[in-house]
């Protein structure tokens, strides 16, 4: 068909077809093959040794701890974890790359398989806690609002970052310089199928894996610091006749945020749309593409045309021994893994009927939030109340002082007696909330000593029923009124018992004044 | 046939260093003026830092005269091959490539032979990267045999070898990849052992192939490698693929004798074509002074060693495209300044064609291709497959007898330029001690004793089980003892002056 010819038709109807390779750094301590120090944003080659440098003569050691991260990520992703996994040289020339090889697998990754549930149709906050997406790639619903897709995954495999070209074009010499610091890192790198249909859906994901990464403690999740980088293979199913074809794939690179991997799947969908119109290529009559995604122009930029994949000649890496996961490293994998974020969604929503967007703020903040909160209902407070205090108060804390749970003031357990004080009508929610303040103001003072330095003790019982009989002496009009139905009416009382005794509990005071006209029936 | 023995020179100078006779500053002085007459004509040494030495030989002289115990090679100066990082001098690896590259660490052995007490007496020549059989691939040029200048001391430790054997050091350290200690032990008249892979760590041994690569010993006698690659030897948790198996003493049981040892003859290599008839009867009469000696000796074969040269030279090559494509003129070593260095692509281009020789080019090429997608299957996959069949020969072999016995190369030094046109021909003179590399067991050349025509030493090569050095060291040593072998230099060169 020729492309005047498919111009002279109406619009045809695509599908978008995503598959995603995301780069996780691991949270080690140390380098994958060397002994430096991972931490981002020192000065340019102060972290770096004969290894990770590439010079003559020097070795990898294999960090063990990138093991157990990667698999514990896998256990996380669902993945089968490998019995037997070893380590492959990818030979290509590239100034940050020293060794003019990346350490990487093979054929024989440590993750095999697996998948990622991503909440669909709707926001991404419209997640379900029993949410478990059935046939690969198709949406379930399960609950009411609850819709989940499952991205199947092909492989996560470790393998070592390079270090960072800086292009110094501002001189107008060209010159390059170039900082090993990053070079030699721990990445796990994580292969889905092609089984997004948006850039949405895209995001989400990357969104989901992020989560899951961070509440796993595999990865700090920080975006800013490149510690999560996606690439994202783009491409479009088209209506032609009776027949769907499929436009040429382009491997999106260089996608560090959520906004950028939504743009830069949009931009490319509109661009392949209209080639395809303008071209009728379809894939395998036109090269396999790599772009770069240029976030402030907000279009995806030619990198290579390939023919044919890139040879890297990858061959088993002579100077490392190959890894065997043990049954007790993996049941280790398994065990340190319990903790995703489906688990608390299960937790919250489920077990402790938070809605589902309610749980999921609290998830968003990490795991370290989800657990006060599960802390303060063991330790008696109700979830809703909890859920409603921490969503309100705690987060608005954290937020303003951008401080991680960790560091606030109030531990869990006294969280949840100040709490149990509001249940009980010890102190009513405004007075709660002053006596928080009082909590927050200084550490480590008790519930009890919060509330005593508001002015307020405990009233006794038969104080307040001798002051709702006076009350109700004086004011019969509103003994009638309940009588006729209107129970409301008791609330004029509250106001004057809190003249006559400011401690009196509103609600005490209803439920006494109640009381005591039943009783005079 | 004596039985009483006079010491080995190592030993002796060890002896004589502890006891106060002789001091490291006096043995240095010593040597140097040999170096200054004799290394001009051989090149076996690159460099020599004389300061540094007399420096260092003064340090451990005073230090031994505070009581302090240097260790087992208190004193005495060793020769280093020059693919073994250093942080003294340059590390060249005999190319242009690292001309000028020093090193920032000291490899595992050096820094072993450091706190044995030994003075670093200078880095020796090599075949460039150690490729090549004859040091003629050297940038700074070929060393010359101590036996006859024309001749070559054999590669790719070929300055090691000419360095002992020509008394510039006692002992010296070479590396051994596909026969790079045996056989230019072989052709200078020493003794040359090449340990099991992982034996010696490698951190710090610029990789050529790192599946093959081992560091070893060159000295005048069975009983010095043994004192030297005890030094040496041991587990380094730098090296992944280093052995944590405990040293034993390899320098006790020497003297045990080889009753009852039983011996492997290799068939296919005493009738192979290739083999000069000197080299034949000199390895037949080996033969028999292991059979008086009470040695039980079998024929054994090895059905796949006739694939041993090709497996190799697809294995090394491909392992070595690689280990050699960090050298690209970004972070360190030669640049070129050719008129498109401006050019990224260019400069990596135009630095490699001039850093690297030809024969260095000749096995990246080898091995890039091999390992390109549509030829791994039939070259490096193939190579794998074989390799295993070659171990397993090994495997079959040494269920049958202790040892195996026959020649290190077959024949004695060619002519300098004789092989050059023709990388064939070169590469069939690892045709003996390929083998031991491909299945990671431990080898050791030793003279065979007396000279063949022209006047060149011969080399019996013995090689033994993994881990098995102290077989090696106790046949070799017995052989030795039964011929009255005594080292001694060619005649071109005096007797040294210590």
């Amino acid at each position: 068909m020729s492309a005047s010819a498919i111009e002279s038709q109406v619009a045809p109807a695509y599908r978008v077809v995503v598959g995603m390779e995301v780069h996780v750094q691991l949270k080690t301590r140390s380098k994958l093959f060397c002994r430096c120090s991972t931490v981002f944003g020192q000065p340019a080659n102060t972290q770096v040794c004969p290894v990770c440098m590439g010079l003559p003569g020097s070795l990898p050691v294999l960090n063990r701890h990138a093991i157990e991260l990667a698999g514990r990520a896998g256990v996380g992703l669902n993945c089968a974890l490998s019995d037997f996994t070893k380590w492959d040289r990818k030979n290509y020339f590239y100034p940050d790359l020293p060794k003019g090889y990346q350490t990487s697998q093979f054929d024989l990754p440590i993750c095999v398989g697996g998948y990622l549930d991503i909440p669909v149709g709707g926001s991404g906050a419209q997640a379900s806690a029993s949410g478990q997406a059935s046939a690969s790639g198709q949406a379930s619903a399960v609950g009411s609002e609850n819709v989940y897709k499952r991205i199947r995954l092909v492989r996560a495999h470790l393998e070592e970052d390079a270090g960072k070209s800086q292009h110094d074009e501002v001189s107008g010499r060209g010159d390059s310089k170039i900082d090993l610091n990053r070079a030699g890192t721990p990445l796990l790198e994580i292969v889905s199928e092609p089984d997004l249909s948006s850039s949405e859906e895209a995001k989400t994901f990357l969104s989901e894996m992020r989560t899951l990464m961070v509440f796993l403690d595999v990865s700090d999740g920080n975006m800013q610091e490149g510690s999560l980088r996606a690439d994202a293979n783009v491409n479009l199913h088209i209506q032609r006749g009776q027949e769907w074809v499929a436009t040429p794939i382009v491997e999106v690179k260089n996608l560090n945020s959520f906004r950028s991997v939504e743009r830069a799947i949009e931009f490319e969908v509109a661009r392949q749309y209209t080639e395809y119109l303008r071209t009728g290529l379809t894939k395998g009559q036109s090269p396999k593409q790599t772009r770069g995604w240029n976030d402030e122009l907000g279009q995806t930029e030619m990198q290579r045309e390939k023919e044919e994949e890139a040879d890297y000649r990858y061959f088993p890496c002579p100077d490392l021994v190959s890894v065997k996961l043990t049954q007790a490293q993996k049941l280790q994998a398994q065990q340190s893994a319990v903790g995703t974020p489906s688990f608390y969604r299960t937790q919250l929503v489920s077990k402790h009927a938070l809605r589902v967007s309610e749980g999921e703020i609290l998830i968003q903040q990490g795991r370290g939030v989800v657990e006060y909160f599960l802390e303060c209902v063991e330790h008696g407070a109700t979830a809703k109340r909890t859920a409603a205090w921490m969503l309100q108060d705690v987060l608005r804390y954290l937020n303003d002082r951008a401080v991680p749970i960790e560091s606030y003031p109030i531990r869990p357990d006294r969280f949840a007696e100040l709490l149990k004080a509001v249940e009980g009508g010890r102190v009513d929610t405004a007075q709660g909330r002053e006596a928080l303040g009082k909590m927050l103001q200084t550490e480590g003072l008790s519930v009890d000593a919060a509330i005593a330095s508001l002015g307020i003790v405990r009233v006794d019982a038969s104080e307040i029923e001798t002051l709702c009989r006076e009350l109700l002496n004086e004011n019969p009009d509103v003994i009638e009124k309940v009588r006729g139905g209107n129970t409301k009416a008791v609330a004029s009382l509250v106001g004057l018992a809190k003249k006559r005794n400011r401690n009196a509990d509103p609600r005490v005071v209803q439920e006494t004044c109640l009381q005591l006209i039943s009783q005079m029936q | 046939m004596s039985t009483e023995e006079k010491p080995s020179m190592l030993k002796g100078l060890v002896g004589r260093l502890s006891s106060g006779e002789l001091s490291s500053r006096e043995l240095c002085e010593g040597l140097l003026r040999r170096v200054q007459k004799w290394n001009p004509t051989l090149r076996a040494i690159l460099s020599i830092e004389e300061d540094r030495i007399m420096q260092r030989a003064e340090e451990l002289d005073r230090r031994r005269g505070q009581g302090e115990d240097l260790g087992v090679l208190g004193g005495i100066p060793v020769g280093v091959k020059d693919n073994l990082c250093s942080r003294v001098g340059r590390t060249t690896c005999g190319s242009r490539m690292l001309e000028n590259f020093k090193s920032p660490y000291d490899s595992h052995v050096v820094s072993r032979l450091d706190d044995s007490g030994a003075v670093l007496f200078g880095k020796t020549n090599l075949d460039e990267f150690a490729m090549g059989g004859s040091t003629e691939t050297s940038f700074f040029g070929a060393s010359r045999n101590p036996w006859d200048f024309e001749r070559t001391c054999g590669g790719s430790s070929g300055g090691s070898a000419a360095a002992v054997a020509a008394g510039l050091v006692p002992v010296s350290i070479g590396t051994d990849t596909g026969g790079s200690i045996r056989q230019p032990a072989a052709f200078c008249g020493v003794c040359g052992i090449k340990p099991t892979y992982g034996r010696v760590s490698r951190w710090g041994l610029v990789s050529y192939a790192s599946s093959l690569d081992v560091a070893g010993v060159f000295g005048q006698s069975v009983e010095d490698l043994a004192l030297v690659l005890g030094a040496i030897a041991g587990h380094d948790p730098r090296d992944s693929t280093c052995l944590p198996h405990s040293v034993p003493a390899y320098s006790e049981n020497l003297a045990q004798g080889v009753r009852g040892m039983r011996i492997g003859v290799l068939r296919e290599q005493l009738d192979s074509q290739g083999l000069d008839p000197q080299v034949r009867n000199a390895i037949l009469g080996s033969l028999d002074v292991y059979r008086e000696l009470g040695a039980e000796i079998a024929d054994v074969s090895l059905p796949h060693s006739k694939y041993c040269i090709a497996t190799y030279y697809v294995i090394a090559p491909c392992e070595a495209s690689s280990n050699l494509a960090r050298y690209d003129g970004v972070h360190y070593g030669y640049r070129s300044s050719g008129k498109d260095a401006g050019v990224l692509d260019r400069m990596m281009e135009q630095t490699r064609s001039e850093g690297f020789g030809k024969e260095v080019q000749r096995r990246i090429l080898l091995g890039t291709y091999a390992l390109s997608a549509g030829y791994y299957d039939a070259y490096y996959l193939q190579a794998l497959k074989v390799r295993r069949l070659i171990r397993q020969d090994y495997d079959e072999a040494f269920s049958k007898v202790d040892l195996l016995l026959g020649p290190t190369t077959p024949q004695g030094a060619f002519r300098l330029g004789e092989k050059l046109a023709d990388p064939i021909q070169l590469y069939l003179q690892d045709l003996f001690t390929v083998g031991a590399n491909l299945a990671g067991i431990p080898a050791m050349s030793i003279p065979v004793g007396g000279v063949m025509d022209p006047g060149l030493p011969v080399g019996l090569q013995l090689q033994a089980p993994v881990l098995r050095e102290d077989q090696l060291f106790r046949a070799g040593a017995a052989y030795h003892r039964a011929i009255g072998y005594q080292f001694r230099l060619p005649a071109t060169l005096e007797e040294p002056q210590v």
